[in-house]
């Protein structure tokens, strides 16, 4: 941090040179690590079924072959489908679940609102102790009859309690006074809402909707439950991957589906192209968004 | 005497836009929680599709025995809680190393770069982790084999191999984790005050005498709070992770099978509720006692911080 400012005109210590030496080199060994797997998937991708069958997956490839994304796009449709999927279930939970979440946050953030503690505590308790996964799992399919249902792709990740007290918190730190102003000049609380509450949390909402997006565009878990083998037109990104990496069948099948003779799908590759794909949006809109998801981290962190 | 009316019934009227407000979000949480809740009563009946939730007979603590004596209550509890403890070790310490080391270097870009790569894989799925797993691991093509290969060396099956699955599980929720804990603990070691390593730089001494006497205390209730956390956690496996990195595995289930994933695998493939349900409450039960017990903790430790 400052560390480097403070230390000018003074001469370097033995320690500081250790220092940094060891910094330099801890730093970029966990980073390549990290690195690493993206770069193997990233020229799996671009090798060539052969080579792959003959010298396996290399992080430099000997031939590099578009093969597998030509394939990709000759039978395009289950994966669109698969995209449309996703994009629709991430832009409809992430617009209702900030919208539930903030209005809950606004109204929990109100000093005047007696019951904000019992409230807080009724959604925080949530987060505290569950009924389980099996009585959860019956009571969508056999009551709520979720099976086979957009909703259970939307609603069992639509309003994180965390989120709503990340949110919260946020909102009280708007200056109580400009509440207060608010009601004199005879706004309600849903005008208050709208006009001052939204507007001071933007980055806040920016946060948290970024989060509540990741959470949906990532998701696999309630299309694994909730989705029946013979609806693949309703599984997300995500799950489609998991069944195409899992199945050992189900590249071959998408292909004969779309009238291609399975020893022509280059298999390996193929797996790690779908990967890509899937994966890219969120690499490619990463370095832009980095910086709130380390807000949502930091306001998580020090408890406001 | 006249009636008073509650005060809630008041207040309901009084607020009647904010609690309209907060009742869409109430509702979504009776829904997916506070009613399924009240389905724990399945751990003690005998499930039928017809009878549903709450018509099916009672059957006392059969599901429990049936589960205990089954052998996997232990196997998975065990494994549960070994590997969150190794998880909680190896990544705080990692964590709070990685957030030290950046804090005091000066590089700008090379900071920013090594933070932002470390950071990266916290937002991919499980899914595409299970992708990298099996492009480094898989037997006839993995990158792995094929550079023990490449040094004339015998490949590994990995996938049979019980010993090296915990290592693997363990390296793997480092490398997804590290990046978050650093940008948490990075934050709190820019929120230390700047004047105490000004004066102890005028009274000359060195980078690990500062790290050790002023960054680790200044950090330490963070790091004590978050431990602490964490142990109210403890029952509770990351899920996804189990079940993408070691894709249910039947070699090495012994040592990769958490509660989570016996309760899922059992739930979806041989439809047994009665056991799966006292399995979770079993699960729930504890994890809310150590919740409970976590707090207590931080409580004296660190009253602002308690939870509740």
């Amino acid at each position: 941090m400052t560390g480097s400012k403070r230390r000018s005109g003074k001469p370097i210590g033995r320690d500081r040179i250790v220092f940094n030496i060891l910094s330099y080199v801890i730093l970029t060994v966990l980073s390549a690590a990290c690195l690493l797997p993206f770069l193997l998937v990233l020229s799996g991708s671009v090798s060539e079924q052969y080579a792959i069958q003959l010298h396996g997956y290399r992080l430099i490839p000997k031939t590099i072959s578009f093969e597998a994304y030509k394939m990709l796009f000759r039978i395009p449709e289950e994966l669109l489908q698969a995209y449309g999927v996703t994009i629709f279930v991430t832009v409809t939970g992430t617009f209702l679940g900030l919208w539930l979440t903030s209005m809950a946050a606004y109204v929990l953030s109100s000093r005047d609102f007696r019951y904000r503690y019992q409230v807080s505590f009724f959604f925080y308790f949530t987060s505290i102790f569950g009924g389980g996964l099996v009585p959860w799992y019956i009571f969508n399919t056999k009551y709520l009859h979720f099976h086979n249902s957009v909703i259970a792709l939307i609603l069992p990740i639509l309003v994180n309690v965390t989120y709503l007290l990340i949110l919260k918190s946020y909102m009280m730190s708007i200056p109580e006074a400009l509440y207060e102003s608010a009601k004199l000049d005879g706004a309600g609380d849903l005008r208050t809402y709208l006009n001052i509450a939204l507007p001071l949390s933007k980055a806040g909402l920016a946060t948290v909707g970024l989060f509540i997006a990741l959470n949906y565009w990532n998701d696999w878990y309630n299309a694994m439950l909730f989705l029946d083998e013979g609806r693949r037109d309703m599984y997300p990104l995500q799950y489609f991957l998991n069944n195409i990496l899992t199945k050992a069948q189900a590249m071959n099948a998408a292909a004969a589906r779309s009238g291609i003779p399975a020893s022509d799908v280059p298999s390996e590759p193929m797996k790690l192209a779908m990967t890509v794909v899937a994966t890219g949006p969120i690499i490619l809109l990463y370095p832009f968004l980095q910086k709130y998801f380390v807000k949502g981290v930091t306001i998580g962190a020090v408890k406001g | 005497m006249k009636k008073k009316t509650h005060p809630f019934l008041k207040d309901l009227k009084k607020n009647r836009t904010k609690w309209l407000m907060i009742l869409p979000a109430a509702i979504v949480v009776i829904l997916m929680c506070y009613i399924p809740m009240a389905g724990i009563v399945l751990a003690f009946k005998e499930f039928n599709y017809h009878g549903g939730i709450f018509g099916s007979p009672w059957v006392g603590l059969k599901n429990f025995t049936y589960f205990f004596q089954s052998g996997k209550a232990w196997t998975t509890t065990r494994n549960t809680i070994l590997y969150n403890m190794a998880f909680l070790c190896v990544n705080t310490l990692l964590q709070i190393t990685c957030a030290i080391l950046l804090s005091e270097l000066a590089g700008k870009y090379f900071k920013r770069i090594t933070q932002s790569v470390m950071f990266l894989p916290y937002f991919i799925s499980w899914v595409v982790v299970g992708a990298f797993i099996y492009n480094l691991f898989n037997y006839e093509f993995g990158a792995v084999n094929g550079f023990l290969k490449s040094l004339g060396m015998e490949p590994v099956d990995i996938y049979s191999n019980k010993a090296a699955w915990p290592l693997i599980l363990i390296v793997v929720s480092a490398f997804k984790n590290v990046g978050y804990g650093t940008v948490m603990y990075l934050a709190s070691i820019v929120g230390i005050d700047g004047e105490m390593f000004e004066a102890a730089d005028l009274d000359g001494a060195t980078m690990w005498q500062k790290i050790r006497y002023i960054t680790l205390p200044c950090i330490r209730p963070t790091v004590v709070i978050l431990f602490l956390m964490a142990i109210g956690t403890i029952m509770k496996g990351d899920f996804q992770m189990f079940w993408q990195v070691t894709g249910n595995n039947p070699m090495v289930l012994d040592v990769t099978d958490v509660i989570d994933t016996y309760v899922t695998r059992s739930l979806l493939n041989l439809q047994e509720f009665g056991m799966t349900s006292a399995a979770g409450l079993y699960q729930s039960g504890l994890s809310f006692i150590l919740v409970l017990i976590a707090n207590y903790a931080v409580k004296k430790v660190e009253p602002d911080y308690a939870l509740f």
